[in-house]
């Protein structure tokens, strides 16, 4: 195998936020019961996270549970360790009814941050981003423009994002745009 | 003539000089002119002609409702056709053009019109351009397309060179006008601790108050909205917006603001205007209400103005109009005209009241000041041609004998007020005619109704019908906190401001002026400016039978184009009502559309144009492509290569080059955007069998089946190969496109039918490049690269295998869409552009090239392989394709099985696949029909089938077709006929749709 | 615009996350049904001023699919529910009459 690369390759762009793409993340689809107790303890030894409430991400470094929906979660793992801790994970699951597949590289992880991150974010997804509204840890699906894309918020008031590896460029154009400068809104 | 006041002016910066041109003259106006109020101080009545007469016209209003100063803003990429001059703020280097005339604004030949005018009634198109029917292409369609269109679009090589942007807003109050009560009732809603956003369509906060005088809490108006404003602006739950306009209200709390931000400022950087969309709780419209003017001859020469635009102008701009002006009106509110005008300096000759009984406390406040004050007195006609000149006065009861006639060179005319009511009715909400001030006004047990089945928008102010300051003021304070509370406020009361202002007596309505004017005096009253509809083109709708409303407005363009009859309306249907002798409120009111005035294209557009207009799909190898001459192709929102074009080769040459070297030697293709579903759980075998056609649940692990789906209408709809994974897992295979499609597919029957199945879906497209290697050389060149055997003994035609190629991690499926040797291998995208890197190299001794979509596609015709979407289009079952095979006869069910046993699809005389060969060896055109015996009942040629592929086939060196043809399979041999669109008629020969290798050697070595 | 809420991950979700699945509650006819069943199941549809039930998708969300039960005639929405029944549960019916009562909707009521 030769050295993996992301979708953008590190790009990075600069205006009222910061947009950079953030290279590969190791990444899971568990599809399954979410009370299934075998099904959380698979998820949350391969993390060391707890299991996410609705529409909530648990994370700390590169490794979490996010909430997709009621059947399924997202679990983030170094990149490194993705086949590893799928193995792992699988190996836990046991007979019982569940999916868990590697989707690492069908994906693009971006980052937005800076003072005016929620902007930049409430200009291309019709979504409520206030402060009182959107708190670190929440997780949302939704649309970013045009395309579905996956979003939470970081401690520090930045946004991480998920999108599909082959809009990755778009998505990039689309933060970059809606982070040129002069475009600052108050509104937040 | 107008000119700049020596003091006066709230609203500009006698310290700031700004330079501007009109009609590339140029003049100057003062820092917070609009182009009107500047255009004015440089004696520029004149700002442009109408639509239809091309009549001489001026500014008539102040504000948003202006129908006749509309100009062209810019030029070259930044030029924009009927923009309103009232509400264009002036900027150092602003460049603005008049419309509707050649050569020029003073001398027009279309003017000519005017004195056609009695030619061109009502319904004029309507009526001349019926007959006869071979005139409409030729001779009518050019003369209406030539005089049709309001302004000049801007020049077609051109492109906005400027942003635009959308952002969500979730308040739970949206307030839309910043007025006195737009402000207050923000006050009151925010004090109750929701969150609030209020919008102003002007680039200041006020609105027209502190114009019309009078004071609130003891001061002057001013002082107050600067307080209200500081206040608003330091709490932390409130929003304001400038230059924003609320456009339009919609289902569930849904708002469009329009954010106009670097219009006034247009070397700032940033976007030029945002497109704000607001989901609130509860809207409030304080909207304000528009003056209407009068119906009187020559209502339309310049410098006949409403009242209250003439007092904005000296008050907010110190510009006057006019030096000698006339005052006419229907009630006490332009007293406050001729009261500023006169206080100003400026002479006003008379004020004509239509009421017998004359104004109240207001007429005696400009008596004092030396008006003379005529009551039961009417304009008969006003006279000039660029500028008035004179008034003709008569009594307002008669038909406008025994003038008396004054020399002017300004007319201020005030026929009442009309609550601005758009916003409200834009979801639903209704009105009622308030009789007193002769208005429409929202009805409040009749408001649009949100998602929970209540009222969600409530007008305040005078919005609301209460026009004086004092109402206005707890108007809006009550439904400000009671609008708070509908969205989760808790209540306070906070005290309304106490707004004083002097005492009024009752309007009384003046639909015409004079009230029985003669025919003469109507056919020059004119009602819509802006598309010059005068009273006798109404009355004539009338006799001719347009009695709705709706219809009268078609007829007679009554309140369409830019300001969709922000003056006309009421005047309107009030003259229509009384032709038909109906009451005003049984005729009713047009629609309310939105927007409340014209947004940009840009706005609506957002962010989306240039490199984002749509997201376009990239492929891991896409820059590699680019870089090798792809010609591309768009697939959905994928682009992929449609031939790799050589320096100085064409694209046709580089397919044929392509389509060779593939059945001679070795061909790369990235087939990356292939779908690739994981379908998994104890259910999962029966719900494929459910799926697919064919029999899903019995192919064994290790092994590949091409599957075909179809609709429960029984069409098809994608195909593909599937792959068994495990005992539990399939992995399968769409088109390009097909992945989300059919993914959404899947969810819905499994979520909605048979949400008891244990089966999990899991799209997996782009987790993977996957690469087709294609040719003779196939073989060879992965076993250079080395890894996992890939033998036809260890991996056999239609098998799968996991392993490793050149040291890359990969799935190889030996599958084949070309009839060659080929291997599909999926590796992890990440890994994509070094696996092909690695091909390419690995491929020199065997003769590589990579292979476009073309190619792809000449390949499988070559081979009789269907496409879905080329064979396909919705209406095909897998019957007429030939693809029998594929349908399972041992299931009970599948999506499309009973469907397929209806009557018409059995039909023998359903179109069927065939080969087609043309006798000459030319390509048949795509898509065309072939002709049989007789006609149908429209006197046509009967169609007997279609092509749906055809290519030149290098191969083979001739043309090669598919086709659809009733009883297509029984009659090979026979040549059937194409007329094509170039006028000629292709004959080809139908055959056998496998051209190439018939009995499938080559793929299976 | 619309704004329905998604029982499945709690989103008030406006109308560009959702996808129209149109009317919900028909049951599906298969091999063995006679003609006229089946071009029923296939084609008939209600089309009522007032109460309505529909399938929703939540799309560019959590992908899941509900029912929403509103009026075609004021865009009132009564409620949403999950997809998997083959009936209105009694609280959405409950929450109907009591805002239209003596409705109908094909067998409901």
């Amino acid at each position: 195998m030769s050295e993996p690369i992301s979708a953008l390759n590190g790009a990075r762009a600069e205006g009222i936020a910061i947009i950079e793409e953030l290279g590969l993340q190791g990444m899971i689809t568990l599809r399954g019961d979410q009370g299934d107790k075998g099904l959380a303890k698979a998820a949350t030894s391969a993390t060391g996270q707890k299991m996410p409430g609705q529409r909530r991400a648990n994370l700390a470094d590169d490794s979490g549970l996010c909430w997709m929906s009621p059947d399924e979660l997202l679990v983030l793992v170094p990149y490194a360790e993705v086949e590893a801790k799928l193995a792992e994970m699988v190996k836990a699951l046991g007979p019982s009814h569940a999916l868990a597949v590697n989707v690492s590289d069908a994906r693009a992880v971006l980052r937005v941050s800076g003072d005016h991150a929620r902007e930049v974010m409430a200009k291309l997804a019709p979504v409520d981003l206030s402060a009182e509204a959107f708190e670190p840890g929440d997780f949302r699906r939704t649309r970013l423009a045009q395309v579905a894309a996956a979003f939470w918020m970081e401690e520090d008031g930045s946004f991480r994002i998920i999108c599909f590896r082959s809009v990755a460029e778009y998505v990039f154009n689309l933060l970059k745009i809606a982070a040129q400068p002069g475009s600052e809104v108050g509104a937040f | 003539m107008s000119n700049r006041l020596s003091k006066l002016g709230r609203l500009i910066d006698r310290t700031k000089q700004v330079t501007f041109s009109f009609n590339g003259t140029t003049m100057r106006g003062f820092a917070g002119d609009t182009l009107a109020s500047a255009l004015l101080a440089n004696d520029q009545m004149m700002m442009g002609r109408s639509f239809k007469y091309h009549r001489p016209r001026g500014v008539v209003a102040s504000g948003a409702e202006e129908p006749n100063a509309l100009v062209g803003l810019g030029e070259g990429s930044t030029f924009e056709p009927n923009q309103r001059a009232t509400t264009t703020e002036l900027f150092d280097g602003l460049k603005a053009q008049s419309q509707n005339h050649w050569p020029n604004l003073d001398f027009d030949i279309g003017a000519v019109n005017t004195h056609l005018a009695r030619f061109l009634p009502a319904g004029f198109y309507y009526k001349m351009f019926i007959h006869p029917q071979p005139f409409w292409k030729h001779v009518y369609e050019p003369f209406i397309r030539k005089s049709a269109g309001l302004g000049k679009a801007p020049e077609t090589e051109t492109r906005d060179a400027d942003t635009y942007e959308h952002f969500y807003a979730f308040p739970d109050v949206l307030i839309i006008g910043g007025g006195v009560a737009g402000l207050q009732a923000a006050k009151a809603a925010a004090l109750t601790g929701v969150k609030v956003l209020l919008v102003e369509q002007t680039g200041h906060w006020g609105g027209r108050a502190p114009v019309d005088g009078g004071t609130i809490d003891n001061g002057p108006v001013d002082k107050f909205v600067e307080q209200i404003v500081a206040e608003l602006q330091a709490m932390e739950n409130v929003a304001m917006r400038l230059r924003c306009m609320g456009a339009g209200i919609y289902d569930h709390g849904y708002a469009l603001g329009y954010e106009r931000l670097t219009d006034h400022a247009p070397h700032a950087a940033g976007p030029r205007h945002r497109l704000w969309r607001i989901r609130a709780k509860q809207i409030m419209t304080a909207t304000g209400a528009i003056e209407r003017p009068l119906s009187f001859a020559g209502n339309d020469v310049p410098g006949v103005m409403l009242a209250s635009a003439m007092r904005d102008y000296v008050v907010n701009w110190g510009v006057t109009p006019g030096e000698r002006v006339v005052v006419a009106t229907n009630n006490d509110d332009a007293y406050r005209t001729a009261i500023t005008l006169k206080n100003a300096g400026i002479d006003v000759l008379r004020i004509l009241d239509a009421r017998a009984s004359g104004g109240g406390a207001l007429a005696d406040e400009a008596r004092a000041l030396g008006i003379r004050v005529d009551p039961g007195k009417a304009i008969a006609k006003v006279s000039g041609g660029k500028r008035v000149k004179k008034v003709s006065i008569c009594n307002q009861e008669g038909i406008g004998g025994a003038r008396d006639e004054v020399t002017c060179d300004a007319v201020a005319m005030s026929g009442g007020w009309s609550p601005v009511v758009h916003l409200w009715s834009h979801c639903g909400g209704k009105l009622i005619w308030d009789e007193a001030q002769a208005h429409f006004r929202p009805d409040p047990d009749r408001p649009p109704l949100g998602a929970d089945g209540a009222g969600f928008v409530s007008a305040a102010g005078s919005a609301n019908g209460a026009l004086a300051l004092g109402e206005v003021l707890s108007d809006a304070n009550a439904v400000g906190l009671s609008a708070a509370k509908a969205a989760g406020g808790k209540a306070k009361r906070p005290k309304a401001p106490v707004g004083e202002s002097t005492a009024e007596t009752p309007m009384e309505p003046v639909w015409l002026m004079p009230a029985n004017a003669d025919t003469p005096l109507r056919m020059k009253s004119w009602l819509d400016f802006q598309n010059d509809v005068k009273v006798s083109d109404v009355q004539l709708a009338a006799r001719e039978g347009y009695e709705s409303v709706e219809h009268t407005k078609r007829y007679t363009t009554l309140g369409m184009a830019t300001d969709q009859g922000k003056l006309s309306n009421i005047n309107g249907l009030a003259i229509l009502a009384d032709s038909l002798n109906a009451e005003i409120p049984q005729v009713g009111t047009t629609t309310f559309r939105p927007p409340y005035t014209p947004i940009s294209m840009g706005a609506i557009g957002g962010e989306a144009r240039g490199e984002v207009f749509q997201p376009i799909r990239r492929t891991p190898m896409h820059d590699w492509h680019d870089r090798n001459g792809a010609d591309w192709e768009p697939v959905g929102h994928w682009r992929r290569t449609y031939a790799y074009v050589r320096p100085g080769e064409t694209v046709e040459a580089a397919v044929n080059r392509e389509v060779k070297n593939t059945r001679e030697n070795l061909g790369l293709l990235d087939a990356s955007t292939l779908g690739k579903l994981i379908v998994k759980g104890p259910d999962a075998g029966r719900f494929l069998d459910m799926m697919y056609t064919n029999m899903m649940s019995t192919l064994k692990p290790g092994k590949c089946r091409y599957g075909l789906m179809c609709s429960e209408n029984g069409f098809l709809i994608d195909d593909g190969v599937v792959a068994r994974i495990n005992e539990d897992t399939w992995l399968c295979h769409t088109t390009t496109g097909g992945a989300e499609r059919i993914h959404g597919h899947m969810e819905e029957w499994l979520q909605t039918e048979w949400w008891d199945w244990k089966v999990y879906v899991a799209n997996v497209t782009e987790q993977y490049a996957q690469v087709a290697v294609v040719g003779p050389n196939a073989r060879k060149v992965l076993e250079k690269l080395g890894g996992m055997d890939v033998s036809k003994e260890a991996l056999p035609f239609m098998e799968w295998r996991d392993g490793q190629i050149g040291g890359f991690d990969c799935r190889a499926y030996r599958i084949s869409f070309s009839g060659e040797l080929s291997y599909e291998i999926a590796i992890p995208a990440s890994q994509g552009q070094a696996f092909w890197d690695a091909l390419m190299e690995a491929g020199k001794e065997f003769g590589v090239m990579p292979y476009g979509t073309e190619c792809l596609h000449i390949l499988r015709a070559e081979k009789g392989f269907i496409m879905i979407g080329d064979e396909t289009d919705g209406t095909v079952i897998p019957q007429d394709l030939g693809l029998h095979w594929a349908l399972s006869k041992k299931k009970e069910d599948f999506l499309g099985k009973r469907a397929q046993q209806r009557s018409h699809m059995a039909d023998p005389d359903r179109w069927k696949l065939v080969g087609l060969e043309t006798v000459d060896g030319s390509v048949l055109p795509d898509g065309a029909y072939a002709v049989g015996e007789g006609t149908n009942a429209n006197g046509q040629r009967n169609m007997i089938g279609r092509v749906t592929s055809t290519y030149y086939s290098a191969n083979l060196g001739r043309g090669i077709a598919m086709g659809l043809v009733k009883h297509g399979p029984d009659r090979m041999g026979e040549v059937i006929e194409f007329p094509g669109t170039d006028g000629k008629s292709y004959k080809a020969k139908i055959v056998d749709p496998v051209f190439y290798d018939k009995d499938g050697e080559k793929q299976n070595v | 615009m619309l704004i329905l809420h998604c029982p499945y991950c709690g989103v008030d979700a406006e109308e560009t996350e959702l996808h129209a699945g149109g009317e919900a509650h028909v049951k599906r006819f298969g091999p063995g049904s006679d003609d006229d069943q089946f071009h029923d199941y296939l084609f008939m549809r209600e089309n009522p001023r007032g109460v309505h039930f529909e399938r929703w998708q939540h799309a560019n969300g959590c992908g899941k699919w509900f029912h929403a039960a509103r009026c075609t005639a004021t865009l009132e929405v009564f409620g949403t529910y999950p997809a998997q029944t083959t009936e209105p549960p009694q609280e959405i019916c409950d929450a109907i009459t009591a805002k239209r009562p003596g409705w109908t909707w094909r067998e409901f009521s």
